[in-house]
Parts: structure tokens; C-alpha cells; sequence
């Protein structure tokens, strides 16, 4: 179950002179989702293309399956499926003849692919829908068809770019049930994303910031990291002077506005909430309430992209 | 602070067959900051290109600043400020340029303040930078101080932070704080339901609908039924035997754990370990109580409305 099939050490490309990925070194494990998070030009799918062997590491090495990514890609290719953020279908297949296309391109028998389509019809709840064609699919359906494509061969690991963006929340949250129901056979899912709030969805997750790895581990381990200190909610009012005092005090590093509340980050543990209270009061203002709020992973990936910033010395 | 400034009646519109927007009202209080989350096509780029004048609806009434907009569009234009979704700025000129060409264009000369809305964004570095060299973030911001120029006294952000870093993310709902706390009302677009948090109050926009519009907490509320979180192994084989239970309405994993949302008064915590602990091979960490989460309550609004119709 531990065993990594993805292993990129250092692995850096540049483009002229702009460093698209900076020594990105991370595992994948058998039968784990790994989520690659990050915004758009990141360096995700740079990533991702060398994985795949498309692009040569500029410096670093990848594995794929034990096989060195960039020289063996012939071994990889045959085991790893990918769907891109791009991947365009026939409009005027329909789903089943879709699958029976790539089958073909792939070089799949008849009696395999007469075992494997409806197999995968199944898996991805396609079941009932072979005779549409892909053009009538809305957005969700089409990715579903998308990734059956990439499973017809049976992969040991899937890439998929960016598959819930632009869709809604029932769409996205199928797609994420799908992944879940790949991970149970054992297939690992390999997924980027730049919705922040899938992070939690991942059984391990990467950030990544202008190029450069910036945290990585289980959603709940990087909740636990210790050095986060707390997060608090406070009301109180008017709430722009609240706002002004706050940020003048420096045991705060970090407070903003949330909604018609401020949210800081606080770092001394010995600062304690009655006595931010008790201050607030002092300075005249009114309803006043502080609360420990539990971080989330953006407030710990914020934290750590600007560390430096916050911290100096440490 | 409770005046209307936007009052939307029955607003339609028609692209050909597609109805991006049906039967649309809603209203909009002088000092919120409005967020309307939904996915794409749900015709959030749509709405806002009507209120921004830029295109006219097929129907409805609109009206902004107490003024009827298709009426009276060159009274209410000045105190509009629009930031489209695509690239709004010169790539060949500097950051300095792209603001005094805004400054004119709005005939607003005002060298303090576009000073100030530099230092906000902390652009002031990067006067001389032309604006293709500028990170994604950084263009952002950009082209949002450009939307402030004249002072406006609303704002209209298409999906302000898509695709954008989580830094810059941050210093633009910073941005956005600040112009919230000068008393500029805020009409923003986004994809990301935890931006929700950041609104006074949300829309929940899907297929040209608006499905719900209130404070984010009280959203929360209204999902009407208890969340139970449950956290076992091995997850997807508790998950389907959950799934089915009587009085579950719905079971979600969500990374370690799975959340059920679950008929009032039909299952405790306690009920739902219980159950799992029944399932051969499954080993049961905790069971809680939990916060509906936003996400939740989307998705249930969004089965409602296919129930419905």
C-alpha cells in the first residue's frame, strides 16, 4: 500500500528564462488520490507533462511505475491513463461508439473491449446512456465519458487536469464520488485542481506556489501542524476602528475582514481571548465577541507561503 | 445603511434558445458586499453585464441608485465601477498608464487617491512595469483599482479571484475590504463557494436561477436538517452501507470522513456508530454532530429544484 509508482526529485523546467516548475520533489502511493493544488499557472500541468514524458525535466528526475518518466515513457505509456484539461470527444459519437473509437486506437481486442466497455459503463454510472451522443452531454456527463476513455486499458495510474473546473456543486461532487470509486480498485488518481476547498477531498496533497512545492501531506497532518498557532474570529463594533486597532497590534500578523467579522491569525499563546476582549472594551468598543476558529487548509497554506513574511527570525 | 441601491424585477435573458436568466429579482443594500457564487453558465457574467450597462435585458426592471438604468444609463454610469472578467487593461502600458488612462477616460483626475489605491494594492513598486509583465494576481488587482478610479460608489466584479493564487486571492478580498469599509457597495462573482464567508450576503446562482439569497450563516441554517460526520474505515464500504440507512438523506465522503445529512430526529451520532460498528471489518474512529457546510446546502437546493421540475 506504501509503495510510491510516482517519484519526482527535483524535478524543475524552465522556459527561456522563467522557471516554471522549481525543484518539485513529492511521492504518490498505490492506490491514493493525491491532489496537485495550485492556481492557474502554477505549474501544474508543466508537471503533469512531464510525468507523462510529453516535456524533458530542464534538471530533476521522475518515476513513473519504477520506469525513469522521461527515457522509458514506452513502458509507462500502456499503464497510466490521462485525461486532459483540454481532452476534446467526437460531438457526433455516441458514448458507446466513442469507446469502442479510442478502444480501437488503442490497440484493445473485441473481446476485451466487449468485456471492458460495459464494465466501465458501470463504474462511471454511464450505464443507460451509450446510445447519446457526446454532443448532448452536458459538462459533467462528458468528463465521465472523458475518463472512461482514459480507463479503457486498464491503468494502474490516472492524470486527470483540472477535471471539476467551471462545474457545479452536485457535478463536482460526482466526479469526486468517481475518483473515490477508482481509488477502491486500487487505481491511483493523480488530480489537479485550483479550488482550494478540494483539498480536503484528497487522501494526500501537494501545494503548489509559482512553480515551487510548498507543502505537502494528509489533509488532517496539515491541519495538525503545530506552528499555525490559532485562528480568531472577532466581532465588535463600529467594526473599521475594530479593524484599524487590530492591525495595529502586533501580536496579530495577520487580520482581514471576513464578512461582518475580522478574522487574525494570533501567535502568542500566552495572549489570552479574555484578554483581547478585555481591550477591545478599553478602547470603547461595543459587542464585542472573540472565538477560536478552526483553520482551514487555505489559512495553513497561507501561513506558509508567507512564513518569511510573518516571521523573519524563524 | 439600508437603502436599495440595486432593485432587480423579473429580469430575462434570451442568447437564441439558452434563457441565461429567468425571472431574476433580488435587491441590494447600500454597504454590502454581495457575492453571487455559482458555477459556469449559471449566468453570472450575464447579470452583470446588464447592471454594468453593456448589454439590455429582454425584460424586467432595473434599477440602480433609485434611476431606471435602461433610462437613464449616462446618470448612472459614473457611479458604476465594472471590472470585466477578461484582461480590461493595456498590456503595452505601464501600471502608471493604465491608471491615467482610466483617469481620463472616467475624466477624473484625482493624483492623491490614485496614489492611495496604488499603495492598497501595493502596486506602488511596480509603476514602470508594463501590465502583460505583471503576475496573474498582480493584473488583477490592477485592473480592480482601475474600476475604483472615479470613485464609484458601486462595484461590479466579475469573478475577481478565478484561477488566482491564494495570496493574491487574499489581498484582493483585502482590497475589496477596504473599499467595503470607505462604504462602497460591493456586487461580486465568484466559483468558489468558500468565498462565501467574505459576503454580508450570497446569491446561489444556477442555470439563471437564483436559488437562495441570504447572510452566508443563515444559509448555513437553512439546509433543515441535521449533519452527522462520521469518520471509519474502510470508507467506501461504510459509505454504501450508510448510504442506504432509513432516515439519511445523503452520504458524501469527504476525504477521511463522511458526512450524512439525516432526517430531524431519525439518527443520533450514537445511531449512526452503531450501524457502522455492524458492518463486517469496519473500524469506527468517531461520530459527531456537525455545521451544515455551504456546499451542502447548494447541492441540496439543486436537488429540490430538479424535483421539482
Amino acid at each position: 500500500m506504501d509503495e510510491a509508482v510516482i517519484r519526482a526529485e527535483g524535478l524543475t523546467r524552465r522556459f527561456g528564462t522563467f522557471t516554471a516548475v522549481d525543484h518539485v520533489s513529492f511521492e504518490v502511493r498505490r492506490g491514493e488520490i493525491f491532489g496537485f493544488l495550485g492556481p492557474n499557472g502554477a505549474g501544474k500541468t508543466t508537471t503533469i507533462r512531464m510525468l507523462l514524458g510529453l516535456l524533458e525535466p530542464t534538471e530533476g528526475r521522475a518515476w513513473v511505475l519504477g520506469h525513469d518518466a522521461t527515457r522509458e515513457t514506452a513502458r509507462i505509456r500502456p499503464r497510466i491513463g490521462y485525461v486532459s484539461q483540454r481532452f476534446s470527444l467526437y460531438p457526433d459519437l455516441s458514448v458507446e461508439e466513442t469507446l469502442r473509437f479510442y478502444g480501437a486506437a488503442y490497440g484493445l481486442s473485441f473481446p476485451r473491449l466487449a468485456d471492458r466497455i460495459p464494465a466501465l459503463l458501470e463504474l462511471l454510472g454511464l450505464t443507460g446512456q451509450e446510445r447519446r451522443l457526446v454532443r448532448h452531454l452536458a459538462g459533467g456527463w462528458r468528463q465521465r465519458v472523458a475518463l472512461a476513455v482514459a480507463l479503457l486499458h486498464e491503468p494502474e495510474i490516472v492524470f486527470l487536469d483540472e477535471p471539476t473546473a467551471g462545474m457545479d456543486p452536485l457535478a463536482r461532487r460526482e466526479i469526486w464520488s468517481l475518483l473515490y470509486r477508482l481509488a477502491e480498485q486500487g487505481i491511483t488518481v493523480f488530480v489537479t485542481t485550483h479550488y482550494m476547498d478540494e483539498a480536503e477531498q484528497c487522501s494526500r496533497l501537494a501545494l503548489i506556489h509559482n512553480g515551487r512545492l510548498i507543502l505537502q501531506g494528509a489533509p488532517t497532518e496539515l491541519k495538525a501542524m503545530a506552528d499555525m498557532g490559532r485562528v480568531l474570529e472577532i466581532a465588535a463594533t463600529p467594526l473599521d476602528r475594530a479593524l484599524a486597532l487590530l492591525r495595529g497590534w502586533s501580536i496579530f500578523p495577520y487580520v482581514t475582514l471576513h464578512g461582518a467579522r475580522i478574522h487574525v491569525y494570533l501567535r502568542a499563546p500566552e495572549v489570552s481571548l479574555e484578554e483581547i476582549r478585555r481591550r477591545l472594551e478599553t478602547a470603547g468598543l461595543e459587542s464585542i465577541s472573540v472565538e477560536p476558529v478552526a483553520p482551514s487548509l487555505e489559512d495553513i497554506f497561507l501561513w506558509v507561503i508567507e512564513r518569511e513574511r510573518f516571521d523573519p527570525a524563524g | 445603511m439600508n437603502r436599495a441601491i440595486v432593485r432587480v424585477e423579473h429580469l430575462e435573458k434570451r442568447f437564441g434558445p439558452v434563457r441565461a436568466l429567468m425571472d431574476l429579482s433580488f435587491m441590494v443594500d447600500e454597504g454590502e458586499i454581495f457575492g453571487i457564487i455559482g458555477p459556469d453558465g449559471a449566468g453570472k457574467t450575464t447579470l452583470l453585464r446588464i447592471l454594468a450597462g453593456v448589454i439590455r435585458p429582454d425584460a424586467g426592471s432595473l434599477r440602480l441608485f433609485d434611476r431606471d438604468l435602461l433610462r437613464e444609463l449616462e446618470r448612472v454610469r459614473p457611479l458604476l465601477g465594472y471590472m470585466p472578467q477578461n484582461f480590461s487593461l493595456y498590456g503595452d502600458l505601464t501600471v502608471r498608464e493604465n491608471l491615467l488612462f482610466f483617469s481620463t477616460m472616467y475624466g477624473a483626475s484625482d493624483p492623491a487617491w490614485m496614489e492611495r489605491l496604488l499603495h492598497f494594492a501595493r502596486l506602488e513598486r511596480f509603476l514602470d512595469r508594463r501590465a502583460v509583465q505583471l503576475s496573474g494576481g498582480m493584473q488583477k488587482k490592477l485592473a480592480l483599482i482601475g474600476a475604483m478610479i472615479h470613485r464609484p460608489r458601486l462595484l461590479l466584479l466579475d469573478e475577481p479571484t478565478t484561477g488566482v493564487d491564494p495570496v493574491s486571492r487574499r489581498e484582493l478580498w483585502d482590497l475589496l475590504s477596504e473599499f467595503h469599509l470607505q462604504g462602497v457597495t460591493i456586487l461580486v462573482t465568484t466559483p468558489y463557494l468558500d468565498e462565501a464567508e467574505r459576503c454580508t450576503r450570497v446569491a446561489l446562482m444556477h442555470r439563471g436561477r437564483m436559488l437562495a439569497i441570504d447572510a452566508p450563516d443563515r444559509l448555513r441554517a437553512s439546509l433543515g436538517h441535521p449533519v452527522i460526520e462520521i469518520i471509519a474505515q474502510p470508507i467506501m464500504g461504510v459509505h454504501a452501507a450508510l448510504r442506504d440507512h432509513p432516515g439519511v438523506l445523503e452520504a458524501v465522503i469527504l476525504g477521511d470522513r463522511i458526512r450524512l445529512v439525516v432526517r430531524e430526529g431519525s439518527l443520533s451520532p450514537e445511531d449512526v456508530e452503531e450501524a457502522a460498528r455492524g458492518i463486517p471489518g469496519a473500524i469506527v474512529q468517531e461520530a459527531r454532530w456537525a455545521a451544515p457546510r455551504l456546499e451542502e446546502v447548494f447541492a441540496h437546493l439543486m436537488h429540490q429544484e430538479t424535483a421539482d421540475g
